[in-house]
């Protein structure tokens, strides 16, 4: 096990650890009170040198999305903190609020500093009840503080932290399907360009930001661009695209594995490493037969490909969609790949916007194919008509106008490619693995 | 000259041309197909039927391409954009597209109203696969009769393109139209309570391009295939929505808006689309008849027509300032020409007059806010003066000398004995003189009615003559911006009535037959306010009278008048 401490989940066990006393005691916004006295300008380019890349999924360099901004521009410019969290296996960003909120808020004011930015909004999905009650605290104790509203430390700088609470769909934390629901319209993904940056929320300028990543950059405030960029895997030097993967990450462990839980741990270690030296392994000692890299619409590594690194590069490698949210789920060699994938292709059925043809329609066709071969009625073409649906849909395609579609696809062509005997031994044998309860539910 | 590519052919376009790959393919005669994407609504990119790929040619003539399929709708084109709609690629994504939009769809075209200029049938035949893969059983979603008084919606046949939707949002802003539910579990709704009434909807069924918004007036009536289509003007305002008139063995069973930038761009109002049915009216008059001795007699046209020329002769050299036509801004420019230039060949002193354009309310503008307030750049309008040709009659009208009066004051002087003939043409279908009002005409010694409908006039008139409505005629339609457009005769008429048009030219006496190209160029050359009809032939689009900068001044408002009442029997 490696000798990393815990810098982001540092006060996630002390008692209070959510409060503003207990924040402050530990030198809760000193790092909001050195980012006021630095230039906006300075403060973005100590996150873009820190080299912090976006935890939300798409791992987007975030000091670079932040010079998109269009400069001078007279205002207002917003930032929407995302805290949609709704990638199946995914918790981190839940830990983070309800344990340690004022890290969060932190970092939220520090990037609003840095962008220019007056008002942030933070979307927090509607099933996190008790992240929300304690955000709400939160915000109400930063503004009795002055830490939040006008002049804040006498800085001149005036800031408004609004939270507003989803209604539980997953296409909110899409980027711009989470502004439009902002803006109180359904989360349809708006077409780019323009981005965000330019044309964002109320058609103002706007830095979507994942919940991980305001918390790094309270972090890199704190302690430095030499400390960050100390933790993590530097950039390939083959691959001159590649930014590194620098800085902790809280990595979501679940599945079949005896200890669940979020661990944050150096970007880059291995699948088998957390299993593993982390997770305490398979119950049951029993055997891996696959594990979800990154949430769930980043697909499977197979066995031969546990010592996969995951970092923003590694997940790619063996055939993955990227590292996603690093939700790690463990699957055993008891379970399944047609149910796995089954309940897989079900949530992005569910859970698809309804806008693009292809998504809509391709993601529910899928369910219904894994839904026929699971009741026994699979005929070997299936699987070359999930391959040719689940790899025709989503942006990379260019077929859709979000990513969902893309991940509603990778699972289903990765594990028909890399268990594609499992899945004509299953509709060979004829048999059903459909409970009679998932009958009455079923289309 | 920028310069596009589509399909290796080349394109230029205006400097400050900006336009999608579509309008680019357009100009090059290569069809992009596309459901979600209308140029009067706002791009959505989201049905991803006009998936194309396109590249950028460098000035060194390389070309570098983007890697994966894009929107065509989306995408706009600039100097050196390369567009490839045939590729294997494009084309295999169209395949997907129309996969994905007919697995659920229940295929039901024969019973469909939209069979026949569906815009599933047709991509798909031209860019479809010929059979499903679907295996499992069809969605089935819940048909809606009610979406409005004149809308039901077919729930499975929709393709979610949305158009409706932006439609109520966007153009009407009233906003009635949402998608509920999520996925493939999508359906078109309205919200609970708050049918799709407002006075554009009809416009929603036209916008939908497949047969799942459908028009409850023309729902099952015909099969699109047996209709016949001809070109026309709207009558129901000053507006003058360009429109095609859709008819079957010499009924009409439809209207639908054609696309006219000039005029009024995409859409149409319901009042206009569904205004139409006195065409059919039981009360349309047939046949010629002439108050004789033995009573009022049919009579065919070759006896009438010499006769009502003899009396108007004699009334003219009677008295001719006791002699009137009365013309109405329901009638074309021809018609009012040659009937004044008849007349006036009579006796110079003869009488014209115009009786006002009934006006209702106030313009209608569209989009409205919340509070019903319209937005300060309209993107329709109806108008409240709901006649066709108040500003074309006017000007024929001014040039003859004549004057416009109101009905009431034309009557009094018949009451009066100032005038002892009086020539009346038809007004607004709706009715346009009341029992009353007719009793004053005992007095004249010589009645004409020219009308298409039966009114209380009737009774009173030494000739009757059977005109038409504005479908079954040939002519132009002067609208409130001054824009002139051809209005085309698309039906045959009922019994042995006639073109307003062939009356009024057989009465003056001309040979040869009425052909309102031909009389437009006459008008042309007579009347300088017309001079633009020169052109004979006015298009498709039609021509303004004055050039741009004077357009405003035409719209005169002297003679519209609030609607005052009016009856038929
Ligand atoms: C379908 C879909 C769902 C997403 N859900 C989330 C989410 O729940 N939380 C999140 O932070 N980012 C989510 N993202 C990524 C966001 O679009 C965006 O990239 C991110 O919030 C940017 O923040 P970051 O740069 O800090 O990572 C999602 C993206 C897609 C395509
Ligand atoms: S890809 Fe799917 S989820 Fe994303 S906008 Fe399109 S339909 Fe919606
Ligand atoms: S909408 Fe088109 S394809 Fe569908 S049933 Fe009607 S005609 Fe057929
Ligand atoms: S009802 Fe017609 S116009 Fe409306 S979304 Fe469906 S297909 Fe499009
Ligand atoms: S027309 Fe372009 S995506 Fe629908």
């Amino acid at each position: 096990m490696s000798t990393y401490e815990p810098v982001l989940l540092a006060r996630i066990h002390k008692e209070q650890s959510h409060t503003l006393d207990s924040y402050l005691a530990d030198g809760g916004y000193e790092s909001f009170k050195k980012a006021l006295g630095m230039t906006p300008v300075e403060v973005t380019t100590l996150v873009k040198d820190s080299g912090l890349r976006g935890r939300g999924g798409a791992g987007f360099p975030t000091g670079l999305k932040w010079t998109f901004l269009p400069k001078d521009h007279p205002g207002p410019i917003y930032l929407a903190v995302n805290g949609d969290e709704s990638e199946p296996g995914t918790f981190n960003n839940r830990i983070l609020l309800e344990k340690d909120p004022h890290q969060v808020l932190e970092g939220i004011a520090i990037s609003c500093y840095a962008i220019r930015s007056n008002t942030a909004y933070l979307y927090l999905r509607y099933e996190y009840g008790a992240a929300w009650r304690a955000l709400q605290k939160a915000v109400a104790e930063c503004y009795e503080k002055g830490i939040f509203g006008k002049n804040v430390f006498g800085s001149g700088f005036d800031l408004d932290v609004r939270l507003h609470r989803g209604a539980a769909a997953y296409i909110c934390g899409e980027e711009t399907g989470l502004i439009e629901s902002l803006e109180g319209k359904r989360a349809w993904p708006r077409i780019k360009p323009p981005f965000p940056a330019i044309e964002g929320l109320f058609r103002k300028p706007t830095i979507v930001n994942n919940i991980e990543t305001m918390a790094c950059v309270t972090q890199i405030l704190k302690r430095g661009v030499e400390w960050f960029k100390s933790i993590g895997v530097p950039p390939d030097p083959n691959n001159p695209r590649d930014a590194g993967s620098y800085g902790p990450k809280l990595y979501c462990l679940s599945g079949h594995v005896n200890k669940p839980g979020c661990y944050e741990v150096p970007l880059g270690i291995t699948a088998r490493q957390l299993i593993e030296e982390y997770g305490g392994g398979v119950p049951g000692g029993r055997g891996i037969k696959a594990v979800v890299p990154g949430g769930i619409s980043m697909g499977f590594l197979a066995p031969s490909e546990l010592d996969t690194p995951l970092d923003f590069n590694g997940p790619g490698k063996v055939g993955c969609l990227g590292l996603g949210t690093a939700a790690v789920v463990v699957i055993d060699d008891q379970t399944s790949m047609v149910d796995v994938v089954y309940n897989t292709a079900r949530f992005f059925a569910h859970e698809s916007c309804g806008q693009c043809t292809p998504c809509r329609e391709g993601t529910n066709w899928m369910q219904r194919i894994l839904h026929r071969i699971r009741s026994g009625q699979g005929r070997m073409e299936d699987l070359d008509l999930l391959l040719e649906v689940s790899g025709g849909i989503g942006m990379m395609p260019g077929t859709t106008i979000c990513g969902l579609a893309d991940g509603a696809g990778w699972p289903v062509k990765n594990a028909i490619r890399k268990f594609r005997s499992e899945f004509e031994e299953y509709i060979q044998s004829g048999r059903s693995t459909i409970k009679p309860c998932e009958l009455i539910g079923a289309h | 000259m920028p310069t596009v590519y589509v399909n290796d052919q080349p394109v230029e376009l205006k400097p400050d041309e900006r336009l999608n790959c579509i309008q680019a393919a357009q100009k090059a005669g290569v069809e992009i197909p596309h459901y979600c994407w209308h140029p009067s609504l706002s791009v959505v990119a989201s049905c991803r039927m006009c998936l194309v790929e396109v590249g950028d040619k460098k000035p060194d003539g390389t070309v570098a391409m983007v890697p994966k399929v894009v929107p065509g709708c989306q995408t706009p084109v600039k100097d050196g954009t390369v567009i490839v709609t045939n590729s294997p690629k494009v084309q295999a994504a169209q395949r997907g597209t129309l996969e994905y939009l007919l697995l659920n769809h229940p295929l039901d075209c024969p019973v469909c109203d939209q069979a026949g200029e569906c815009g599933l049938q047709d991509f798909s035949f031209k860019y479809g696969r010929a059979y499903s893969r679907l295996a499992e059983p069809k969605n089935q979603k819940k048909d809606k009769p009610y979406i409005g008084d004149q809308i039901t919606l077919f729930t499975d046949r929709c393709i979610m393109c949305t158009r409706c939707v932006r439609f109520t949002r966007e153009i009407s802003g009233t906003a009635e139209l949402q998608v509920v539910s999520r996925g493939s579990g999508e359906e078109i709704d309205i919200f609970p309570g708050k049918p799709c009434n407002n006075k554009l909807a009809g416009n929603v069924v036209d916008l939908c391009p497949v047969g799942a918004l459908c028009s409850k007036d023309f729902l099952y009536e015909q099969r699109v295939w047996w209709l016949k289509g001809k070109n026309s003007v709207c009558a129901g305002c000053s507006t003058g929505c360009s429109i095609r008139v859709d008819q079957n063995k010499d009924v009409v069973y439809r209207l639908k808006p054609r696309s006219n930038p000039l005029a009024q761009g995409e859409f149409m109002c319901d009042e206009g689309r569904f205004g139409w049915k006195y065409i059919h009216s039981e009360h349309r008059l047939k046949f010629p008849m002439q108050k004789l001795p033995a009573g009022i007699t049919p009579v065919s046209w070759p006896q009438i027509l010499p006769a009502l020329r003899q009396a108007l002769t004699e009334a003219a050299k009677r008295a001719p300032e006791k002699l009137a036509v009365v013309l109405t801004p329901f009638m074309t420019v021809e018609e009012a020409y040659l009937l004044c230039k008849f007349v006036k060949s009579l006796s110079p002193a003869a009488r014209l007059f115009m009786t006002p354009a009934p006006v209702v309310g106030e313009d209608d503008s569209y989009p409205k806010d919340l509070r019903g307030q319209a937005a300060p750049q309209p993107k329709f309008t109806i108008r409240a003066e709901k006649a066709p040709n108040r500003a074309g009659v006017e000007l024929v009208l001014q040039h003859f000398g004549g004057a416009v009066e109101s009905l009431d004051a034309v009557l009094a002087q018949v009451s009066q004995g100032t005038l002892e003939a009086v020539y009346l043409t038809a007004g607004s279908p709706e009715g346009w003189i009341t029992e009353e009002q007719a009793k004053s005409l005992a007095k004249a010694k010589l009645v004409i009615v020219q009308d298409l409908l039966d009114s209380p006039a009737l009774p009173w008139a030494t000739f009757m003559l059977p005109g038409t409505s504005w479908a079954e005629r040939d002519g132009t339609f002067v609208n409130h911006a001054g824009l002139a457009q051809a209005i085309h005769r698309g039906l045959r008429s009922p019994g042995d009535a006639w073109p307003d048009g062939r009356i009024c030219f057989e009465l003056a006496g001309r040979t040869g037959i009425f052909h309102a190209p031909t009389i437009r160029q006459e008008i042309a050359g007579e009347i300088p306010a017309l001079a633009a009809l020169i052109v004979g032939d006015l298009g498709d689009e039609g021509i303004f009278l004055k050039s741009a900068g004077e357009t405003a001044s035409a719209a005169g408002t002297e003679s519209q008048v609030p609607v005052t009442g009016g009856s038929r029997s």
